[in-house]
């Protein structure tokens, strides 16, 4: 009995510092976050159920909320898939480790400095952000900068650039013709069904023109449509009113020649449209309002794919190899071996990272701060973003912000009781 | 024989550059803040990859700056502080809990580890807004010490909990017999158990290392003039662009050292994944 007293106060002394700190810093706040929760927001008065109405009402909780269901739908399904698929791939090569090592990486940095990284991976300007300037190179090796890209005026008659498209100086009516002459044109840009331009046909109530290379082997004489010439075909041709408004499109034929038909009297400009010219790649906004919580939901996957592949990995480990070879013995192809044997042997396994990834994605904070510009951050808002913003980011709403933290709480809280649960169940 | 070898090679060849490619795209980043780190001031509107045409173009001038910074070093200092001597409180707490709630009997302990187990996955947000009250009141806003105890707290049931799994595996004969030779509990503790469980404490060690180190929303709340590395950066990234030459190389000495530690222990920490929950 006296062993018994002097080894119940060892126990004392051992898990009291544990039980203070989990008491003050744990218990202790949820249980006052909770009560917080139902008063305002200097906490001087009941308020009720009135925050949780408030929240529910607020525009940027509800944008955080959806985008919560977006990372918790799309996030962990995709990282358990790109895990999987590594595990199984690295497992067959002998550099495993390496590979692993490499894909693992990322899980000891932290997410802010991550998405320091992906901020500077994700710059619009193609010459500055790597994602842009790849996609610019893909893009240029299937299809080549625009036909006109490098197109320019051959004489005078003509003014404009590529951005604004070019123009015949020369004001034109109903039954006359104009000519616009560019050269600049590299012969492999030009369209493959290109053939001699024609001069155009003057026509009654019509504005009639040629649009062409004004270049022949040998140079030729500027302004002129000369034999081995070639029309420029299908490209956009405007007509423009003497308030420079267009009042008509058309396209220019193979032989480059184009026609405005039923033209009210009056004096018009005839102009290329700037749409002819293909522009170079000027990147993809991934920074920008629409495309950041892809562009998060990627350097989040970044991060946690070796988190994924380490756990898929052990799981891949553990199954016997005994029963994957009996298949491939009686004749089952690899395909059949994973679908049959292996997936459902890593059932718990993949249930388990699955789990993990989305309590972690609930609470996901870091990432929208260091990726995301404060002009997107309204768009890329999450519920964890909202409940900092609320109590500490300026307005300073205890009551709304203790709201918000319960109601991640109440998210967790389903894996919350499932762990208690497998416990006392081990515990019997 | 050669020839069955060589046609088993050439079909392996695809997964071995698949692989590649894939290692390739993940170092991708990292070495992409590297270069950009290296790239002088004046030509950081240019892409990092630039470097591999013009080497000579790389610098350690924004390192220099990095380090003539007195606030960035500082913020430096403050995160090493914070994430060594919180981790071995930790260690030491979750380790006397964790002895305690698996070798002895006191009342209340299957309700105290059941808990641990629940508070793993609570969120921290959970504990901001009264943490906050708290350490105005106490004096804690804005202190290396704060910002420790409140690593330690959240550091706790994960902590308890791994080192119980890994206490569980040690044979209770040992522990008896060390008890029928007359050893009092802290002798048991500290030279049976913990040599034993040494491999587990690392892993706990270095995972909690390595999230208070890379932690930014607890010290964006309780820290104001005392602020670690993550913050700092954050407070420069308000005008990112115009100062990358100073927030890459920040970013990547912060990255850097718990990259280290993750290279030198790298076992540890994948054994830490693979014994439970992850925060």
């Amino acid at each position: 009995m006296a062993a018994r007293g002097r080894m119940s106060w060892t126990a004392v002394a051992f898990v009291a510092p544990a039980v203070v700190v989990l008491g003050v810093w744990l218990v202790f706040p949820l249980v006052s976050t909770f009560v917080r929760s139902f008063f305002d927001a200097t906490g001087a008065e009941f308020v009720g159920l009135e925050n949780y109405g408030d929240l529910l009402g607020r525009d940027s909780v509800l944008t955080a909320l959806r985008n919560n269901a977006l990372w918790v739908g799309v996030v962990p399904a995709a990282l358990t898939a790109i895990g999987l698929v590594f595990a199984v791939l690295a497992e067959r090569v002998r550099w495993a480790v390496a590979f692993k090592i490499v894909v693992f990486m990322p899980m000891a940095i932290s997410l802010f400095a991550a998405g320091v990284i992906w901020r500077i991976m994700d710059v619009q300007d193609p010459e500055q952000g790597a994602v842009n300037a790849t996609i610019g190179v893909v893009r240029d090796a299937f299809s080549p900068e625009g036909v006109l890209s490098t197109a320019q005026p051959s004489t005078e008659t003509v003014t404009g650039s590529l951005e604004a498209g070019f123009e015949s100086t020369s004001q034109v009516s109903a039954g006359q013709t104009v000519t616009i002459g560019l050269t600049g044109i590299e012969t492999g840009e030009m369209p493959a069904d290109a053939r001699q331009a024609d001069p155009a046909q003057p026509t009654d109530g019509a504005v009639t023109g040629t649009v062409w290379r004004d270049f022949r082997p040998g140079g030729g004489e500027p302004g002129v449509i000369e034999a081995q010439e070639q029309g420029i075909p299908g490209i956009t041709i405007e007509l423009l009113d003497s308030q420079r408004d267009v009042v008509k499109t058309t396209t220019s034929d193979r032989a480059g020649v184009f026609v405005f038909s039923d033209v009210a009297a009056g004096d018009y400009r005839v102009r290329v449209g700037p749409q002819s010219f293909e522009t170079p790649f000027a990147g993809v906004p991934w920074l920008g309002p629409k495309l950041i919580i892809p562009s998060m939901m990627v350097a989040y996957i970044w991060v946690w794919a070796g988190f994924a592949m380490v756990l898929i990995a052990a799981g891949l480990s553990a199954i016997s190899r005994e029963v994957q070879e009996a298949a491939r013995i009686d004749g089952a192809n690899e395909w059949q071996v994973f679908r049959h044997i292996t997936a459902p042997m890593l059932r718990p396994v993949l249930a388990v990272v699955l789990v993990t990834l989305a309590i972690n994605v609930l609470k996901v904070f870091d990432i929208v701060l260091s990726v995301a510009p404060g002009s997107s951050q309204d768009d890329a808002t999450v519920i964890a973003l909202e409940m900092w913003r609320v109590s500490f980011g300026g307005e300073n709403n205890f009551g709304l912000g203790s709201a918000i933290g319960i109601l991640l709480f109440v998210l967790v809280a389903p894996v919350l009781l499932l762990n208690v649960r497998r416990l006392r169940r081990d515990q019997t | 024989m050669t020839l069955t070898t060589l046609a088993h090679k050439a079909t392996r060849a695809p997964l071995h550059l698949g692989l590649a490619f894939i290692g390739l795209l993940w170092l991708t980043p990292t070495v992409g803040l590297l270069l950009t780190s290296l790239l002088p001031a004046a030509q950081t509107n240019t892409g990092w990859w630039r470097l591999f045409q013009e080497p000579t173009l790389a610098t350690l001038d924004n390192y220099r700056g990095l380090f003539d910074n007195a606030a960035m070093t500082e913020a430096l200092w403050t995160t090493a502080v914070v994430s060594v001597s919180n981790t071995v409180l930790l260690t030491v707490v979750a380790a006397l809990a964790a002895y305690a709630v698996t070798w002895l009997s006191f009342p209340g302990r299957d309700v105290l580890f059941v808990v641990v187990v629940a508070l793993l996955v609570v969120p921290v947000q959970i504990a901001l807004i009264p943490v906050f009250s708290l350490y105005n009141a106490a004096g804690l806003f804005d202190t290396v010490l704060g910002l420790v105890l409140f690593h330690v707290a959240f550091g706790l049931p994960f902590g308890i909990f791994l080192l119980r799994n890994f206490f569980l595996g040690i044979p209770h004969e040992l522990v008896e017999a060390a008890r029928i030779d007359g050893a009092s509990e802290i002798r048991v503790f500290l030279e049976l158990v913990l040599p034993l469980a040494l491999p587990a404490i690392a892993s706990l060690a270095i995972f909690q290392f390595l999230w208070t180190w890379n932690d930014f929303l607890v010290a964006l709340t309780f820290a104001r003039d005392v602020q670690p590395i993550t913050v700092a950066i954050f407070s420069q990234a308000r005008q990112f662009g115009t100062n990358i030459d100073l927030i890459a190389p920040a970013a990547f000495v912060s990255l850097a050292i718990p990259l280290a530690v993750f290279l030198a222990f790298q076992r540890y920490f994948v054994k830490g994944l693979l014994a439970g929950a992850v925060k």
